[in-house]
């Protein structure tokens, strides 16, 4: 059967043989070892579109969905509205199916987007200067305590038990590769003096806010970078790392208009101050003028990656998640100045009204102080796990069992998507579930 | 004309008052606020109307010129054409709103065909099985040069401190090896293209921890000794690492693990067609023969059967190297990859590298009088041409790359690899019609012929373009890299 | 060119030497050549030694990076701050407002040692260019 994506039939394919000069497609192939050659591929018979997407359509609602279910889930991965002109706009085949934007004259579509999403991560964060993004907020994490390694000359990176551990992972396997390593740090010890960069998380893995200036001072006075991790979507309401003495500011962007896709496509943003320009990993994209003096952009500064510095390179990045970055670019500048403080502030009192709601039932209690964002923890009566298969029987995604740092503690998640009913209805789940 | 009268920056159009988004009203009571110092004074986001904000990245968007648009031959890229019909798959909200931190049970779908992706990746490559983490073809490179580390440090051989790569390598193989702190040797190639085996010999060593290669390689050429290759590495105690960025040329041809290699990535969005995103969204899983399936990333996807049934869950690989990222890879990518290789089955893959090869030979074969082809053997997906005639008239690579946009087509791949001088690298891909391919050679031609009668055209090129060629040097002396106020 | 009063290393740097000891390096019109617009230059600060052959710094254009090797061994005086705002001083004027770095010399004997114009302009010949 003839296939729609190879428009090229046999007679055509015979008139392709006969220019090149050979009787069959087989003699092109003729440098494979051919004791190697055409052997067995065992997969799946081939199928039609419509007979995949109905298999597919059944994988696909044997997941449950956020949307379809209450979900309670944060921990790195959150569920925002996702405007209606954000996969509009992404997905025009433009945009969708071009490549990175090495030839600016037919890219300055690309290349006019990712400046914006750069603009608007500096406004953002407060931060001189942004990529064109990493693969995710975990690998861009990675890059930064790589980054401060290099820019300090020293081998140590220090952070503090309040950071992502999934984060924490990503740090220790790409530091461990260069020989770098990771010094757990509390507010009050003194850094080692082969300290490059501190590593503070706020709001932290548990949701609440850390004192980011503090951790900047005794960094500077020790000669090290403040490498600063935010939630984006928090930034609507609180002070950005810029004005709390952030050196290099990272991310995960992924609440910005991105649907949760089970783990990715996210996009991880970074942004740095003018001094550190040079050592940034991943693109950039400038502004300039053309021969006629119009205004164009062009990647630029590209002496620092991969296919120009090679082994010297800042990083090894190559593709990251350009259209990805587009797609927060369009959600910043459709929520906007006053869109994006308002999502912050409903989230902020929806998950303030669950706690207070759930820290008055019996044998639960908030045991954590000070202020949150979006997540907080809660102690249960019962293990998390168990409490969780309770909810998810009655169409409720419970948070995640962080009982592995707290004694039977589950961290929950409450953003603008969630409503005053399924709060409530979570509220009346928990106190089921721990009643037995 | 688009681009003739682009409009202002966002935040130059924002205006009090505008909004590109309704907001949902609050449905519980205000708590009260954190305390003021904790809080931010001003949001500088641009307010602009969603009307706006659609003509805006509308107009930008044909600004570019994209596959679905035309011929996109950029070599090692592997722009073909993408379904559409994945988009609707990726969409489902089973797929698309699944939490990466939902309980298992209540997933069973996606890890399914994280499975089954797994599976058909390693029968594809002939390797034992794949990881689906690596979130881009770098990444997936990095996961496997940090396995073949873990690897040898395990074996207690800490003296293995180099990576051999071939001088025709994409930069990010040393690059990737830098990151892992080994030191960067490279391998010459021969007059034919192929790895100079003697001077691999000379180059391997107690020191040497592996091989990076690409197969074909960045020439586009199959090497027939790569079997010898890998031999003489793992006879040296060195692992073999491929770059499969160019797998297009052998799908369903041979199997990279049958020929020795140790861990292979794929890019998803070359060989298997996940839209490129204008430099991502991509995935790169990499597989692992025996030696290297204990170190892969966490996590790993198993299938259990028990009393209840198949059940699928993650794992941990018992010498895993660890975490390459929070999650577990690029999951809406994998979706539109999976659903490509059910529709085509190995019959379809088949296809696909045959038609590739054969158009790529079409051109080498159309083309090779006009430019010189500094290996004159059958190419396999990609060919490259030289413009080293054209540069003794003085036209380079660039201008007739750029003189091709005036003929309505998007440039190959030029200056790469860095071992062929003014390199001209043409990827057509088996999506591409032979009308296509002709009215390509036939503008590759015209230039030709352009740069003996009227160079100057050439040079001057684009004519056609939305914007002329760009002053990259002030960009690079003057970074403007974000939006200012005007004062 | 290649003025004939200066010195030449095969990296394509020149080295002027002056009566006090002291000598001042750039690179030659040929490397400026090579690697089309400069855009940014990366040098030793005053105070550091630098040692004949070795990597002394870099010199990137728009799509290139380049090591520059000090021809001969000294003490970093001087670095020419102007090349930081206006590093196409270097594609300019070479020899002159496009200077690097002056020093001290280590050992008097080295320049001597160089290639003269003459002999420079030959090896380029060799080279095909």
């Amino acid at each position: 059967m003839p296939s729609p994506y190879i428009p090229n039939t046999d007679a055509d394919r015979s008139a392709l043989l006969r220019t090149i000069g050979v009787r069959s497609v087989d003699e092109l192939f003729a440098d494979i070892p051919k004791a190697h050659r055409d052997p067995e591929l065992r997969l799946p018979p081939p199928l039609s579109e419509a007979e995949l997407k109905r298999e597919l359509a059944a994988m696909a609602r044997r997941n449950a969905a956020p949307g379809e279910y209450a979900c309670f889930l944060g921990a790195g991965a959150y569920h925002h509205y996702v405007p209606a002109i954000v996969p509009y706009l992404v997905g025009r085949a433009e945009f969708a199916t071009s490549y990175t934007p090495y030839q600016p004259e037919i890219s300055q579509g690309t290349l006019q987007a990712t400046y914006e999403f750069q603009s608007l991560v500096c406004q953002l964060t407060g931060m001189d200067v942004a990529n064109a993004g990493m693969y995710d907020g975990s690998t861009a994490v990675a890059e930064a305590a790589l980054m401060a390694c290099r820019i300090t000359g020293r081998g140590a990176i220090a952070y503090t038990n309040a950071l992502h551990p999934r984060y924490l992972d990503v740090l220790r396997t790409y530091l461990e590769s260069q020989g770098l390593t990771l010094v757990l740090t509390s507010g009050a010890a003194a850094l080692p003096l082969d300290t490059a960069g501190v590593i503070v998380q706020s709001p932290n893995f548990l949701g609440h806010m850390e004192d980011t200036s503090i951790a900047a001072q005794a960094a500077h006075a020790a000669g090290a970078l403040l490498i600063a991790v935010f939630d984006p979507i928090a930034l609507g309401m609180f002070r950005p790392p810029g004005e709390l003495g952030a050196d290099i500011a990272v991310g995960e962007g992924q609440p910005l208009g991105l649907s949760m896709s089970f783990g990715g496509p996210y996009v991880g943003l970074f942004a740095t101050r003018t001094q550190y320009l040079r050592q940034m990993p991943g693109r950039l994209v400038g502004r300039t003028r053309d021969s006629t003096g119009r205004d164009g952009f062009v990647l630029t500064l590209q002496t620092r990656e991969q296919h120009i510095r090679r082994e010297r390179a800042t990083s090894n990045i190559c593709t990251s998640e350009s259209l990805m970055a587009t797609a927060s670019a369009i959600y910043l500048a459709a929520l906007g100045r006053r869109g994006l403080r308002r999502i912050a502030e409903l989230c902020y009192h929806k998950a303030h009204y669950a706690a207070e709601r759930i820290g008055t039932l019996p044998g639960y209690t908030l045991p954590l102080r000070g202020a949150f964002f979006r997540e907080f923890v809660i102690h249960c009566p019962a293990p998390p796990y168990l409490i969780n298969q309770r909810l998810l029987e009655q169409g409720i995604i419970g948070g995640l069992d962080v009982s592995d740092r707290l004694p039977f503690a589950m961290l929950l998640c409450v953003t603008e998507m969630t409503t005053r009913q399924e709060i409530d209805r979570l509220v009346d789940a928990l106190r089921k579930a721990g009643g037995r | 004309m688009p681009g003739l009268e682009r409009r202002p920056l966002l935040m130059d159009q924002s205006k009090p008052g505008r909004t590109g988004c309704t907001v949902p009203a609050l449905d519980v009571p205000e708590s009260p606020l954190p305390p003021s110092a904790l809080l931010r004074d001003d949001l500088p986001l641009p307010e602009v109307s969603e009307r706006d904000i659609v003509s805006y990245f509308h107009r930008l968007s044909q600004l570019n010129y994209s596959v679905d648009e035309g011929f996109y031959p950029l070599g090692s890229c592997t722009m073909k054409y993408n379904p559409k019909w994945h988009e609707e798959v990726a969409r489902l909200p089973g797929f698309a709103q699944a939490h990466p931190l939902q309980p298992e049970e209540s997933v069973q779908g996606a890890l399914q065909m994280m499975y089954e992706m797994q599976e058909m990746l390693a029968e594809i490559l002939g390797m034992r099985t794949a990881s689906l983490c690596p979130m881009a073809g770098a990444h997936g490179e990095l996961t496997g040069i940090m396995m073949v580390r873990a690897y040898h440090v395990s074996r207690g051989d800490r003296g293995r401190t180099t990576i051999l790569v071939p001088d025709s390598a994409h930069g990010t193989n040393p690059a990737t090896a830098a990151m892992c702190g080994f030191r960067v040797v490279a391998v010459p190639s021969d007059a034919r293209g192929n790895m100079d085996i003697a001077a691999l010999q000379a180059a391997l060593g107690p020191d040497v921890a592996g091989l990076m290669i690409t197969l074909p390689s960045t020439l586009g050429l199959f090497d027939p000794h790569i079997v010898e290759i890998t031999e003489q590495v793992h006879r040296a105690g060195g692992l073999v690492y491929g770059d499969g960025a160019n797998l297009n040329a052998i799908l369903g041809k041979v199997k990279l693990g049958a020929l020795g290699f140790d861990v292979v990535h794929t890019n998803l969005h070359k060989t298997f067609t996940t839209p490129h995103g204008g430099g991502g969204p991509g995935s790169g899983p990499v597989a692992t023969g025996d030696r290297l399936t204990p170190f892969l990333p966490i996590p790993h996807v198993a299938r259990r059967r028990d009393e209840r049934g198949e059940r699928y869950e993650f794992t941990r690989p018992e010498k895993s190297i660890g975490r390459i990222g929070a999650f577990q890879g690029n999951f809406g990518m994998l979706v539109r990859a999976y659903c490509y290789i059910r529709q085509l089955g190995a019959p379809g893959l088949r296809e696909v590298a045959e038609n590739a090869v054969l158009n790529a030979n079409y051109v080498l074969a159309r083309l090779k009088d006009a430019y010189h082809l500094p290996y004159d053997r059958r190419c396999m997906h990609e060919v490259i041409l030289s413009a080293s005639r054209q540069k003794a008239k003085g036209v380079r690579a660039l201008d007739i790359a750029k003189r091709l946009i005036d003929y309505g087509f998007h440039p190959p791949t030029m200056y790469f690899p860095l071992i062929v001088d003014e390199a001209l690298m043409i990827e057509p891909t088996e999506t591409e019609s032979v009308e296509t391919l002709d009215a390509f050679v036939d503008a590759m031609l015209s230039i030709a012929r352009e740069v003996e009668q009227d160079p100057d055209v050439v040079r001057g090129a684009p004519h056609k373009a939305p914007i002329t060629r760009l002053d990259e040097a002030t960009a690079a002396r003057k970074p403007d890299l974000r939006w200012q106020p005007r004062d | 060119m290649y003025p004939s009063d200066l010195r030449y290393s095969k990296e394509h740097e020149w080295v002027r030497v002056g009566d006090d000891g002291t000598a001042v390096i750039g690179i030659t019109h040929f490397a400026q050549g090579q690697l089309g617009d400069v855009v940014y230059i990366d040098l030793p600060a005053p105070g550091a030694r630098v040692e004949q052959f070795k990597k002394m710094g870099e010199i990137e254009s728009v799509k290139a990076v380049s090591e520059i090797f000090a021809p001969v061994s000294g003490e970093v005086m001087e670095v020419n701050r102007d090349l930081v705002k206006s590093p196409e001083a270097v594609n300019k004027d070479p020899y002159a407002k496009g200077w690097m770095v002056r020093l001290r010399l280590k050992d008097k004997g080295e320049a001597a040692r160089l290639m003269d114009a003459r002999a420079y302009q030959e090896m380029l010949g060799k080279a095909g260019h």
